[in-house]
């Protein structure tokens, strides 16, 4: 039988990266010293083959080193002579040697729960990770402008050193505009929703209009809504009020005609009224037609109020702060201001993920795939 | 089947339903007649809306006024709070009939540089989607990585920092189309993207296991199987990437300082209150809207016919 002496290409295409780098005088960076003890690991593997899952732990864990002796490098300005070529082949090198980890993980499958709950969050987390890792060493490292694209430990400093104003723009739009908006759009497409379900002739005429309207660029009332409410945050609500409206009432419609009819014919047997039928049968059977529109929504919401603030406002929220900072080119605040917009966008929907799973336990989507 | 034998009977003996009956029995009708009331609504909020600033103008001109010159007043104000629909037609026929197509005061010029980019945008989102589901189809690492990101970038508000991208991309040298149509992409990906998944996995089992016993290779498998039976999801998604491509482009146009477009129009009309103004550019954006979706419908239509899909 035939010798394999390299069962891994990922880590046999590491470990000649790696050896390049370190002829181009790698090693001779602050914490240089490390890569030819990482080096160890992509030899190893490349040897051996990289097939269990405790190997994707230490491959992973030589990236991580990896990178931060990149990190450390590129911030050690200016990079000079042959040692900046070879950070940049070490970094292919490392990205070879973090694709193998990433790919081994995501490859893994256990009939243990939690290990494989674990493996599946950490892949996505990893990649990441992996993209900041990236974006700060090529920024940094080619000294891309500012203005253009700042590093992310820049947009992190400038994030915890201006809280208070982040939290008053967050306060005004977010909590302000966007939460009463959302509750009123929201509501009052569930309400229409529910009201017309009793009109068959209203349904026929509302639903094709409600359905184009969602096909329409609503947020270009915002001048208009400006306009009618004034400056403050009632205009940002009347214009995530309208964006709401047309995605929930269509969704809740489709919703209400989800019963299915053994389960109506059951109920009607029971002699149950209307009310009856629709309280206990129909708006359940509704619950994740009405969360489709809601997660939809949540994403729609943000964006509604932070454009509207495009078109005139008081001096807070975070439409003002990015468009006034962007003209006095403070580019890490906008970025900072981003990752606020970010972070309340996932969390917002994140939290009407969660109460999906709660209240649509039932449905099929959640059972396990096998 | 039943429905076949009914309509090879003959019924021109029998009589027919009225004509008004199978309007009502149709689409058409209501929707006409809720268009109708929501014009209605429409004037009299108008005539609502605008009623004290007219008054307000009768007073300043020391004028004597009746209820039917209010009403009247109200409908032709330069300047309304909320213009009578007419007047936004009249609007609109001005600047799309009576100005000339290169005039920066027509209509049309201006939803051809919202168009232009909305297309450009739509286009390269379209195959960047497709790009990417098809990589995360084939690549499990791949998926288990990007596809939680590519959901969770769409809970970034994007739309509202493209201001940014265009101001930043404007300050190093790109101007005009492409950074507008860099905001389309970004919007327009997503929903093909996460659609072509579901379309290119589409595919029945049974028909997977037949292209593997004839050892059909992975670019086959493809081109033969996962493609065809993703073209339902691709038109679905396309729809809906082109109406916010739309979208993209013309909250990119917001922060160029009021130069072309769409958008342009709206913040220039805010500027300056001039709200007719702002409503022709936003029927004209719904318009443009209703054609590319109105587009990819017959598009859609064309190629699952000619796929031989049943009506």
């Amino acid at each position: 039988m035939e010798t394999r002496y390299i069962r891994d290409t990922f880590c046999a295409t590491s470990l000649l990266l790696m050896a390049l780098s370190i002829a181009l005088g790698v090693s001779e960076l602050p914490n240089g010293a490390f890569v030819p003890i990482i080096l160890v690991i992509p030899a190893v593997f490349a040897w051996r083959g990289c097939n269990r899952p405790i190997d994707a732990w230490v491959v992973i864990g030589g990236a991580v080193l990896g990178a931060f002796v990149i990190v450390e490098g590129v911030h050690q300005q200016p990079l000079v002579g042959r040692s900046n070529a070879g950070l940049w082949i070490f970094l292919l090198a490392i990205w070879a040697l973090a694709w193998r980890g990433i790919d081994r993980v995501a490859n893994y499958s256990s009939l243990i729960t939690w290990r494989q709950r674990l493996a599946d969050i950490a892949v996505p987390i990893a990649f990441g990770l992996w993209l900041l890792f990236l974006w700060e060493a090529v920024v940094v490292g080619l000294s891309v402008p500012q203005v253009l694209l700042p590093p992310p430990s820049m947009i992190g400093v400038k994030f915890a050193a201006s809280l208070s104003i982040l939290w008053a723009d967050f306060v005004q739009t977010f909590l302000k505009a966007v939460v009463s908006g959302y509750i009123l759009g929201c509501g009052s497409g569930l309400l229409v929703a529910v009201l017309i379900d009793r009109v068959p002739f209203l349904q026929r005429g509302l639903m094709p209009i409600g359905n184009m309207a969602s096909a329409l660029p609503i947020v270009g009332v915002a001048p208009i809504m400006v306009m009618w409410f004034g400056f403050d945050w009632p205009s940002k609500t009347a214009v995530v009020v309208i964006m709401t409206f047309f995605p929930m009432l269509v969704n809740a419609r489709a919703g209400l005609g989800a019963a299915g009819r053994l389960e109506e014919e059951l109920l009607a047997s029971y002699g149950a009224t209307y009310w009856q039928t629709l309280l206990w049968l129909r708006i359940p059977a509704s619950l994740p037609f009405v969360f489709n529109a809601l997660k939809i929504n949540s994403t729609l919401a943000l964006i509604g109020a932070i454009v509207a603030e495009f078109f005139g406002t008081p001096i807070v929220g975070m439409g003002f702060r990015i468009s006034t900072e962007v003209g006095r080119m403070n580019v890490d605040m906008v970025w900072a201001e981003i990752l606020v917009a970010a972070i309340a966008g996932s969390m917002f929907y994140g939290i009407m993920t969660l109460l999906e799973r709660y209240f649509t336990f039932w449905h099929p989507s959640y059972r396990k795939s096998t | 089947m039943t429905t076949s034998v009914i309509t090879n009977v003959d019924t021109t003996g029998l009589s027919r339903p009225g004509w008004f009956s199978r309007a009502l029995a149709g689409n058409a009708l209501p929707v006409l007649i809720v268009s109708i009331a929501i014009i209605i609504v429409w004037y009299a909020a108008t005539i609502y809306m605008n009623a004290t600033m007219q008054v307000d103008q009768f007073e300043r001109a020391e004028q004597e006024w009746s209820y039917g010159e209010l009403v009247a007043g109200t409908m032709s104000q330069e300047r309304p709070l909320l213009p009578a629909p007419h007047q936004v037609i009249a609007e609109m026929t001005k600047t799309i009939f009576g100005k000339k197509i290169t005039s920066k005061r027509s209509l049309v010029y201006h939803s051809w540089v919202t168009l232009s980019s909305t297309l450009l945008g739509f286009a390269a989102g379209g195959l960047l989607g497709v790009l990417l589901a098809t990589g995360i189809v084939h690549s499990k690492a791949l998926e288990k990585s990007l596809l939680p990101w590519i959901i969770s970038s769409q809970t970034i508000p994007i739309l509202a920092i493209a201001p940014m991208v265009i101001v930043v991309l404007g300050a190093v040298g790109f101007k005009g189309l492409v950074p507008k149509a860099m905001i389309s992409m970004y919007l327009g990906f997503f929903p093909v993207a996460i659609s072509m998944v579901k379309g290119l996995r589409s595919p029945d089992v049974l028909q997977m296991d037949l292209l593997r016993t004839y050892n059909a290779s992975r670019i086959q498998v493809f081109g033969l199987l996962r493609w065809p039976s993703s073209m339902p999801f691709l038109f679905a998604s396309l729809k809906i990437a082109v109406a916010i491509s739309l979208i993209g482009s013309i909250v990119g146009e917001l922060p160029t300082g009021a130069q072309a477009g769409l958008g342009a129009r709206l913040l220039a009309g805010s500027y300056y209150g001039q709200t007719i103004q702002i409503w022709s550019a936003l029927f004209m954006a719904a318009f443009l809207s209703a054609c590319l979706v109105g587009l990819i419908g017959v598009v859609e239509r064309i190629v699952l016919h000619r796929m031989g899909a049943r009506q």
